[in-house]
């Protein structure tokens, strides 16, 4: 529904309130963003020392001008994207093996895997992160990565599973008719059909993925957040931290944007049909935390 | 096992501490992502982007980087608010936009001819929203909204990392205390957390069953 069927096209009366409330609503937003501005360039007194505010050079220059700094950066990205490639490509592997499981015809198999899958989905990734840290000694970046793929599997799984059922059911029938075997029907005729289906919700879930590589911070595995954050402002000293702190978040911005986007453009591209095969039509919205 | 008997009341304040971060800031998430959803369809374009950047820069920063600026760079720019409600400032902003989303998601899915209707029957945009989409928007939301209720569960536990005794913290201390019984501790923790998680998927899973039939 759009939006414009909620209210009439404004007269001039209408459209000059619109005006009013626009500018209202910007000198709020201005007078909150000039007040953190204002904020952050007072200098500061920290143990007798007077540092200056955010908006001097020297609250900047001596990281951002030093290539190791940059170096260090890198690294933290790169530990981020390594962890989240390598994490996807075990939740889409661990996702189809899921779905398989779960849409058996033998109830001796598809019973114990919709405990496993219920089990896994309830609780927190970074408990699995823990848990695999401490049990298994896998080291902090195998923790992450193994916790991710197996939380995100279980949710592909899951989305996998709906498309399958979704498919008209001629599909499976004319499969097997033609003489394919039960697993056959499954792997080459369902299955592509289901994963084109999800595949925004799959991208959508691997977004979600990404963000979530965040977590080694906690379980200590140097990843953006960790460098940056931990590493790089003992390194530098703490009167860096905003400085740090908004270069990080630049960072992701600019990754999960782009990710988000390239989501979106999925979500479109899917024919409205198929999207209503699919159920939720935002599938960003579909993809679980 | 006698690791998790023997330290149960520390599980269960654990346990009251993530049901009140859960409470607390699932209260506080679905006040303000109502307001952001509502300014998100309001006719006032400057209403409407900012509450789409509000949206999506929430929606696309890690929760970790959101708890670390409320538990760490908070305090450092002088603020005085114990931890925990560090913690609650964070998930509440970071599950905000999620209900935005769902709500918005709820009322473009009541169908063109409802607002259609009530348009030509001469009720404005505030009449039209408040009696006639919105009820009916309302029972498609409650089941993704549970979703986001529960995504906020597990989420809880980000806040165990930064200095906040809820369950997750409560697990980790157990389980660095009792390095020969790991498995248990962190098994007893989960089974917490899925005493949350598991009756709420279910309810979702009834009510979504139970508002499809209607339409």
């Amino acid at each position: 529904m759009s939006a414009s069927v909620l209210f009439d096209a404004p007269g001039p009366r209408a459209k000059r309130r619109s005006r009013v409330a626009s500018v209202i609503v910007i000198l709020v937003v201005l007078a909150g963003l000039s007040w953190i501005v204002y904020t952050l360039a007072q200098p500061r007194e920290s143990g007798g020392i007077i540092v200056p505010g955010y908006f001097d050079w020297t609250r900047w220059e001596k990281p951002v001008t030093d290539p190791e700094f940059w170096g260090a950066v890198g690294r933290g990205v790169l530990g981020t994207l390594q962890a989240a490639a390598i994490a996807a490509a075990g939740a889409i592997a661990i996702g189809v093996l899921f779905a398989l499981l779960r849409t058996s015809p033998l109830a001796l198999v598809r019973v114990p895997t919709t405990i496993v899958l219920e089990f896994f989905r309830g609780m927190p990734v970074l408990l699995m992160m823990l848990f695999i840290l401490l049990v298994a000694s896998t080291g902090a970046f195998w923790a992450v990565v193994i916790a991710l793929a197996v939380y995100n599997g279980a949710l592909i799984g899951e989305a996998l599973r709906a498309g399958i059922v979704s498919l008209p059911r001629g599909q499976r029938e004319a499969g097997l008719s033609l003489g394919l075997t039960r697993l056959q029907t499954k792997l080459q005729i369902e299955f592509p059909q289901a994963f084109r289906q999800m595949l925004p919700i799959i991208v959508a879930q691997l977004v979600v993925l990404l963000k979530d590589t965040s977590l080694g911070y906690i379980v200590g595995y140097n990843e953006l957040i960790r460098t940056t954050m931990n590493n790089l402002s003992s390194f530098y000293g703490n009167r860096y931290l905003i400085t740090l702190f908004i270069i990080t978040l630049v960072i992701y911005l600019a990754i999960n944007l782009s990710l988000s986007w390239v989501a979106r453009r999925l979500a479109r591209r899917r024919s409205p049909k198929a999207l209503k095969a699919a159920g939720p039509e935002n599938p960003e919205n579909a993809a679980t935390e | 096992m006698n690791v998790v008997i023997d330290n149960l009341p520390a599980y269960l304040e654990g346990f009251g501490q993530t049901l009140s971060l859960l409470l607390i800031a699932g209260l506080g998430a679905l006040v303000v992502g109502t307001v952001v959803a509502a300014m998100r369809i309001s006719p006032v374009p400057a209403l409407s982007s900012v509450a789409a950047v509000y949206t999506e820069l929430l929606r696309n920063t890690p929760l970790t980087l959101v708890l670390f600026f409320c538990a760490i760079i908070l305090p450092y720019l002088g603020s005085e608010l114990p931890y925990f409600w560090c913690a609650i400032i964070g998930l509440t902003a970071y599950t905000s936009p999620f209900v935005a989303e769902a709500l918005r998601s709820g009322i473009n899915g009541v169908p063109v001819g409802q607002a259609e209707a009530a348009r030509s029957l001469g009720l404005g945009f505030g009449q039209t929203v408040s009696i006639v989409i919105f009820p009916q928007a309302f029972r498609m939301v409650i089941p993704p909204l549970i979703n986001v209720l529960i995504a906020l569960t597990k989420n809880t536990s980000v806040a165990g990392g930064f200095f906040v005794a809820e369950l997750f913290g409560v697990g980790r201390t157990l389980a660095n205390a009792n390095g020969n019984a790991v498995i248990a501790v962190l098994l007893a923790v989960a089974t917490f957390y899925l005493i949350i998680t598991i009756p709420l998927g279910i309810l979702a899973g009834r009510l979504e069953k139970r508002f499809a039939v209607q339409r």
